[in-house]
């Protein structure tokens, strides 16, 4: 029993480290740093300076442009992009619609897709989500029927995230509508430029544009999209769901964030005293900080295993423990975030300022110092991480069933 | 980054786990508590022969060699069982005063008869006033020639009334509240002036009133800096806290365990209750609570290991907050999902709650922690 990093793992730390450091272009982490996601232009350019390096795939094997990482390199590298804070490689290519074209996908569908994938050629998002199908995933209704070499697609997808930016889509649509609910679904790779897609914003809570409705038109998508076996396209989304082990964790991007909020809270007066040496706000920073110390460790756990038995796809019991208790911190971090600036926090305006957003009003050091712009926002819009990904109730309906035998 | 355990400690832990599976089940609990000591002294006869008292010593000391990982071992296994001899008390917290303050002479003295199950020690540092700080003393330890009087009461002595020595902290210069001025003092149980009141507590342990009246020690009473023995305390109490968080562990599973158990095989409303959605969503959210726990003990067990005694202190504050949080989570809604039958003395789920409950409130519990650990600025520095 060893819990400490070995010597290899600290030197991996610091070359990761060092190549941020010199390569991430300084708006983008100014940018970050503000709290702020980074813009589509930030995120690809980004990610194309990672490919160069042979980063932008921590976790794909090497034969298909990954970097041939251990579980724990892959750990530290994505923990050193949050606390810098730089962009992720992008989900819905890298650990989304990438691994299942990889375990899938035949020899034509990895050469076409994987490289652009890679250097962020293609903008993928992901389109699971129906009106009448959320947490009940399988209970989707998007009809594809086969016509000739073509599947004709109609149907809806919603809170389809970042599909304003997309190139491409990825697709779960129900093939057979006389089979079981899981049994009639297939994975299909559609062109957004498609004619019959019409993609219409949500605008969320906060005022910012991230997720989308995705309408589908008779739209005709040849054939040889299809990825694996029609009519099997549960696997592919079983598949892709239980990839991520430790995605929703976040911890390094919940350590930049307290450090952030404890700086404000030493320039933020109450009762004529630093926040810092309120007793009682400073616990509840305290009571987050516990929690996420106890779930880093719960996370090394998990990667021990993973590399004591790399290739395994066993469920974890954890990975549910890190979904909700990585979203709660992540909750409880952005509602400190908010109360730290007081009064401040009441300007309404998105957090991100991207157009084609609600927002109302532009960030101005007039009305409200400049790290305040957009906390309220962030706290609004995070309510989302106990919702997304399966929800937080869903994670208990799993372990109950699963790992609990309830 | 390594979780698994060794040949030799998984040998530890199965011979542990298959001495206490056999002669540790809740009836022999029960039996335990009633003898006159409140505890079974076959057991420790057992544990001397495993190696459990020698665990932390030095083999050339007459010991058994195990570091921190092997006391976590053992104290998560005594959590699952909650045992009840003074092997805590003895092996972690006299032990570690002796390892870490005690010359080779004094080990010399103490250590071997400690190891085969002859001797056992207690801690006595709580004053009326003094509450959780552990350098609040007024006990006073005045030099006398080479050697020192001792005088003053320590309360709630965790196994106090079965200890043969005490490790007792006093005062030796400055005032009540100072960091310095503090001597950690080895005394025999059967020193004149010594008096000894024991009770039972709550969790079924035992402890004892100890009353110090111009007790005479000898110069090599003393462990380490007779002024200085503060840093000592606090290095062996973050070793405890580390011991305690494991036993918690132990505890915890065994309680979730039980309850998990329960909910398959009580029947209400014709059906399981463990088909019942809340409770299904209660007993996921007590393995969350069980997995941080975990987490938070491994993370003990190394940092209580750091030289850096700041640096440490705030590890193990943050350790004693997750657990005492996750203890309580656990105990209460051991005894909720059970509903009335956990509210039985008869029935195991209530001991379990109570043993997690003082085990939350020993050596200051989450609340006094957290408290400590904001006001000393955390774990993450500011950006």
């Amino acid at each position: 029993m060893d819990l400490r990093w070995t010597d290899e793992e600290k030197a991996f730390r610091e070359e990761v480290r060092a190549f941020i450091n010199t390569n991430l272009p300084t708006e983008t982490r100014e940018r970050m740093k503000m709290g702020k996601s980074p813009t589509k232009a930030q995120v690809v350019q980004w990610q194309q300076i990672l490919n160069k390096r042979g980063w932008a795939a921590p976790e794909w094997p090497k034969e298909h442009g990954g970097p041939g990482w251990t579980t724990a390199q892959r750990y530290i590298f994505r923990e050193e992009l949050m606390l810098a804070p730089a962009p992720s490689p992008l989900g819905f290519n890298i650990n989304m619609c990438g691994p299942v074209i990889i375990a899938f996908g035949n020899a034509e569908q990895k050469a076409r897709f994987l490289p652009r994938m890679l250097n962020l050629d293609d903008w993928w998002c992901q389109g699971f989500s129906e009106p009448g199908a959320g947490s009940d995933l399988a209970g989707l209704k998007t009809r594809a029927v086969k016509e000739g070499d073509f599947w004709v697609v109609n149907g809806q997808k919603t809170w389809t995230t970042l599909a304003q930016h997309a190139d491409w889509i990825f697709l779960l649509v129900r093939t057979d509508p006389n089979a079981k609910k899981q049994e009639g679904i297939s994975f299909l790779l559609v062109d957004m430029k498609t004619p019959g897609i019409t993609v219409r914003p949500i605008i969320t809570i906060e005022g910012g544009h991230e997720v989308n409705e995705v309408f589908f038109d008779d739209v005709k998508v040849p054939a040889e999209n299809l990825v694996g076996t029609e009519n099997r396209g549960w696997d592919c989304a079983k598949y892709l769901l239980g990839n991520e082990r430790f995605g929703q964790a976040r911890v390094g991007a919940s350590r930049e964030r307290i450090a952030r909020l404890k700086k404000i809270a030493a320039e933020t007066y109450d009762g004529g005293k630093p926040l810092t040496q309120d007793i009682g706000f400073m616990t509840k920073v305290t009571e987050i900080e516990v929690e996420l110390q106890a779930l880093e460790m719960t996370v090394m756990r998990v990667i021990a295993t993973a590399m004591k038995n790399p290739g395994s796809n066993k469920p974890d019991p954890t990975t549910s423990v890190l979904k909700i208790k990585g979203t709660e911190i992540q909750q409880g971090v952005s509602e400190m975030l908010m109360k730290a600036a007081g009064p401040y926090a009441w300007v309404d305006g998105d957090p991100d300022m991207e157009g084609g957003s609600d927002q109302v009003v532009a960030e101005d050091p007039d009305i409200a110092p400049d790290w305040a712009f957009g906390l309220a926002g962030v706290y609004f819009n995070w309510r989302k991480q106990s919702i997304y990904g399966g929800s937080n109730e869903i994670q208990r309906n799993i372990m109950a069933k699963a790992f609990l035998g309830l | 980054m390594d979780f698994d355990l060794s040949e030799d400690q998984r040998l530890l832990q199965d011979s542990i786990s298959r001495l206490l599976g056999d002669k540790y089940g809740f009836e022999n609990r029960k039996a335990y508590l009633k003898t006159a000591e409140g505890w079974s002294a076959e057991m420790w006869a057992a544990y001397a022969e495993l190696g459990l008292l020698g665990l932390p010593f030095a083999e050339a000391e007459g010991g058994f060699g195990g570091g921190p990982e092997e006391t976590m071992l053992v104290a998560e296994q005594m959590g699952r069982h909650i045992t009840l001899e003074p092997w805590f008390t003895t092996v972690v917290l006299g032990g570690g005063f002796l390892r870490h303050g005690a010359s080779a002479a004094q080990r010399a003295a103490v250590v071997p008869k400690l190891a085969e199950g002859k001797l056992k020690l207690a801690f006595a540092h709580t004053e009326r006033q003094s509450r959780y700080d552990l350098f609040d003393v007024a006990t006073t330890a005045k030099k006398d020639g080479a050697g020192w009087v001792l005088d003053g009461a320590k309360g709630m002595v965790i196994h106090g009334d079965s200890a043969d020595m005490f490790v007792v902290t006093a005062r030796t210069a400055g005032g009540q509240r100072d960091k310095s001025g503090i001597g950690v003092f080895l005394v025999d149980a059967k020193a004149a002036g010594v008096a000894v009141k024991g009770f039972a507590t709550v969790d079924g342990q035992r402890a004892a009133q100890v009353t110090f009246s111009g007790v005479k020690l000898g110069a090599d009473a003393v462990l380490g800096d007779a002024d200085g023995g503060l840093p000592l305390v606090d290095r062996v109490v973050d070793e405890a806290i580390a011991a305690l968080a494991a036993e918690a562990v132990g505890a915890m599973e065994a309680a979730h365990l039980m309850t998990l158990d329960y909910l398959k095989t009580r029947q209400q409303f014709g059906r399981t209750i463990g088909s019942f959605q809340a409770l299904q969503h209660r007993s996921a959210d007590m393995m969350v609570a069980l997995e941080q726990a975990r987490s938070m003990a491994f993370f003990g067990t190394m940092s209580a290991q750091d030289s850096d005694p700041v640096a440490r202190r705030k590890n193990m504050a943050a350790v004693k907050v997750q657990i005492g949080r996750s203890a309580r989570f656990v105990g209460q809604q051991t005894v909720q999902l059970h509903g009335g039958i956990a509210m039985t003395m008869e029935y195991a789920a209530g001991h379990y709650f109570k043993r997690l409950t003082a085990n939350d409130g020993s050596f200051g519990d989450a609340d006094h922690w957290v408290r400590v650990l904001a006001e000393s600025g955390g774990l993450v520095a500011a950006a």
